[in-house]
């Protein structure tokens, strides 16, 4: 019986509503799949110089030899050149995604090109069907949206639904993919992307089966990373409080941005941590697909409709720790009911929740400075608290309302470039930052990461363990993050939650290889995510990137962190190192 | 004998390695030949709705087969005779709880056999093995 890897690759093209497949076993031999496969697909598709929201910038879905198989492997990756930076673009997300893909048979997907009318995919097993989306285009919530598709469309339990809100429609450059119920491709505006194509939905279904080499050693792996993950401890934060159960220590130790990074501590933050949301308004938790940790907390929210007495409706919200910092600590809004109602108008938006949060916390700081004035905003009295004013806001972004909150829709740094307000506009690489004031290696992490993301190389848990024994030198920082960012390019391309990093050592990487035929060690894994790396920044290279440029935002020099006030001069040492150890020197 | 019931739905987190499990039986991984379907109830946020054969004592599915290819157990539940099923599908729209999942490489059904293999691997509660009939 020969094992199952991924190889097909299907390519879908919009303008001429055509698409093919491609069995690529060339692809998924050397790169394994998820996010090697994905870039070296991007390098192959992505003209030099693409714009990001014309038809030759390619949506590029990817799954790895781990979905469907094993648990926890439950991650799909996107890659596409982001309308947000303006260069390498990379999201991933749970949900159903990556089970529905390569159980329909697929390795990834490609869509290129563009519609003239709006339109949705419908992808069931081997066929692809182009579907008219011009009633769907415009609905106010990406929710119902989701609720239109799941009747219309075959393959409950089964498929993934995958669509795009007004925010995405309208090409806010951070706008968001919602994923099934509560997932997202966030972060670098694969909604936009998919706006820019006139594609208002993707749904995919499938239930294939996949063999195996060795069924016995394939159940006796499978029982190994089963009981490690709901046995042991490894990943006990997840599925108690949630990803929320950050806020406080966090807080304690003055890593909690707040007010705009005005200060990294504040009183009222038990007031939104896990465990005060767990204790009034967790109503229900649920997994991605093939994941036994369960870590989506969803909170119920009892709310009374103002005009009439006795009349309720119950909202169901998710809240993780990135949007409670984003939409709660970073605007000031310490109240749990405002929070949550926040959330859900970001998810019904479709918008990125931290890059709006970072959005509105420069703009309510600049409106304080009287850098822009109050006709900008629309009369809104933005200030740290007020739900309310924020709530009003994210409409008036996710549909540009007019010239400031579209300048605002393409993130802080372009918005900075024109109202001023550099020093405190809170991004790195052109990517809104995440909420970790932990120190200078959280800091080097957004700035070099594939993603400007703290996913991509876990500075901030470096941080954390240096604050107590001392920060080692920026070089060999920097070498402890390019170590960590070349092996999570692997856990990528299999495709695993990252949460499973610790269950996924290299050691049981290499044994679920093998069930499946493929040979590898633990070093040339890491050479490979080494050589992944590599190839992802000379994307970013070739589009125009350069280290030598990046920004460091004053303000996150001029509050303290758990490891004292950030040295700039540290940071800068950091970076050259990283471009040096990735063996592209800064041009 | 015992069978393979629904003890708490309320508890399902919709992770599906249920479904995962029964397909490992034969081998592999994916979900072809899986017996159990765990899908939301309209969305997560409205829970989830958990398929299994519920073993009538007196199932519908064996009445409706044509072929008697659906042969009822003792006990409760039915077994399938492969050869002298001729793919005809009544049985999936005899079942009220829609439990009877469809082999799409044999055209044939799949029926749950109550080995409570799946149990082991529901985290949560949900699935257990119960005396039956009570």
């Amino acid at each position: 019986m020969s094992p199952e890897v991924p190889s097909r690759v299907a390519y879908i093209d919009l303008s001429r509503r055509r698409y093919e497949f491609v069995e690529r076993p060339d692809l998924f031999e050397e790169y394994l799949g998820g996010i090697g496969v994905a870039v070296k697909l991007l390098m192959e598709e992505c003209p030099r110089n693409a714009d990001p929201l014309g038809p030759e910038n390619p949506i590029i879905f990817s799954v790895g030899p781990f979905n469907g198989l094993f648990p926890v492997a439950s991650k799909t990756v996107s890659v596409f050149k982001s309308p947000h930076t303006k260069n390498f673009g990379e999201s991933h997300a749970g949900g159903r995604s990556s089970m529905a893909i390569r159980l329909a048979g697929y390795g990834a997907i490609v869509i290129k090109g563009r519609s003239e009318t709006p339109v949705y995919l419908a992808i069931h097993g081997d066929r692809v069907y182009f579907r008219d989306a011009s009633a769907l285009w415009g609905m106010s919530s990406t929710i119902t949206v989701g609720r239109v598709l799941r009747e219309l469309e075959p393959g409950s339990g089964i498929r993934t639904i995958m669509r795009i809100g007004l925010a995405g429609e309208r090409m806010v450059s951070y706008a968001s993919v919602c994923v099934d119920t509560f997932r997202h491709f966030g972060r670098l505006g694969l909604g936009a992307v998919f706006g820019s194509k006139k594609l208002k939905a993707v749904v995919i279904s499938g239930k294939k089966s996949l063999k195996v080499s060795d069924p016995r050693a394939f159940r006796e792996v499978y029982d190994e990373i089963y009981n490690l993950s709901i046995k042991s401890s490894l990943m006990k934060k997840y599925y108690e409080l949630g990803t929320p159960m950050n806020v406080n220590p966090l807080n304690s130790i003055e890593a909690l941005p707040v007010m705009n990074l005005k200060a990294s501590r504040s009183d009222k933050a038990s007031e939104i941590s896990g465990e005060r949301m767990a204790r009034d308004y967790l109503g229900r938790r649920f997994s991605c697909s093939h994941c036994p940790v369960s870590c989506v907390h969803i909170a119920a929210l009892r709310v009374p409709y103002e005009t009439e007495p006795y009349f309720y409706k119950t909202v169901m919200i998710s809240y993780d720790y990135e949007p409670t910092y984003a939409l709660g600590s970073m605007l000031g809004v310490f109240d749990p009911d405002g929070l949550l109602k926040l959330l859900d108008s970001v998810e019904k938006y479709g918008l990125d929740a931290m890059s709006t949060g970072v959005a509105l916390a420069w703009a309510t700081e600049a409106l304080e400075r009287g850098l822009i004035g109050k006709d900008d905003v629309m009369g809104l009295e933005l200030k740290f608290g007020d739900y309310k004013a924020y709530m009003k806001a994210v409409e008036l972004l996710a549909t540009r309302r007019n010239e400031f909150f579209s300048d605002l829709a393409e993130g802080v740094e372009h918005a900075s470039s024109i109202y001023g307000g550099k020093e405190f506009a809170l991004a790195f690489g052109g990517n809104e930052m995440p909420g970790y004031h932990t120190g200078p290696l959280a800091y080097a992490g957004f700035m070099t990461g594939g993603r400007h993301s703290h996913l991509d190389s876990a500075g901030y848990s470096l941080d954390q363990k240096f604050a107590k024994e001392g920060l080692p030198s920026p070089e060999e920082g920097a070498e402890l993050l390019f170590k960590e960012e070349a092996w999570r390019q692997i856990l990528t391309s299999l495709v695993v939650c990252l949460f499973s990093r610790k269950i996924y050592k290299p050691e049981l990487v290499v044994k679920g290889l093998k069930v499946i035929g493929l040979d590898f060690t633990e070093d040339g894994l890491m050479e490979l995510g080494k050589r992944i790396l590599r190839m992802k920044n000379e994307f970013k290279l070739r589009e125009g990137f350069s280290p030598d440029r990046l920004r460091i935002p004053r303000r996150i020099t001029e509050v303290k962190s758990p490891n004292g006030m950030i040295d700039e001069d540290y940071l800068k040492r950091a970076v050259k190192r990283f471009y040096e150890l990735v063996g592209l020197p800064p041009s | 004998m015992k069978r393979l019931a629904v003890l708490d739905p309320d508890r399902c987190t919709g992770c599906q390695l249920c479904m995962f499990a029964c397909n490992r039986r034969f081998g592999g991984g994916g979900l072809s030949y899986s017996a159990i379907m765990v899908r939301s109830s309209g969305g997560v946020e409205r829970g989830f709705v958990v398929v299994v054969c519920r073993a009538c004592p007196d199932p519908p599915c064996a009445k409706v087969c044509p072929t008697d290819a659906l042969v009822p157990r003792k006990g409760g539940g039915v077994m399938l005779n492969p050869n002298k099923c001729i793919g005809c599908g009544m049985c999936l729209e005899a079942c009220p709880f829609r439990a009877i999942q469809w082999d799409e490489h044999t055209n044939k059904p799949i029926v749950c056999v109550h080995c409570g293999y799946c149990v082991d691997y529901c985290p949560h509660g949900v699935l257990g093995m119960e005396e039956w009939p009570k």
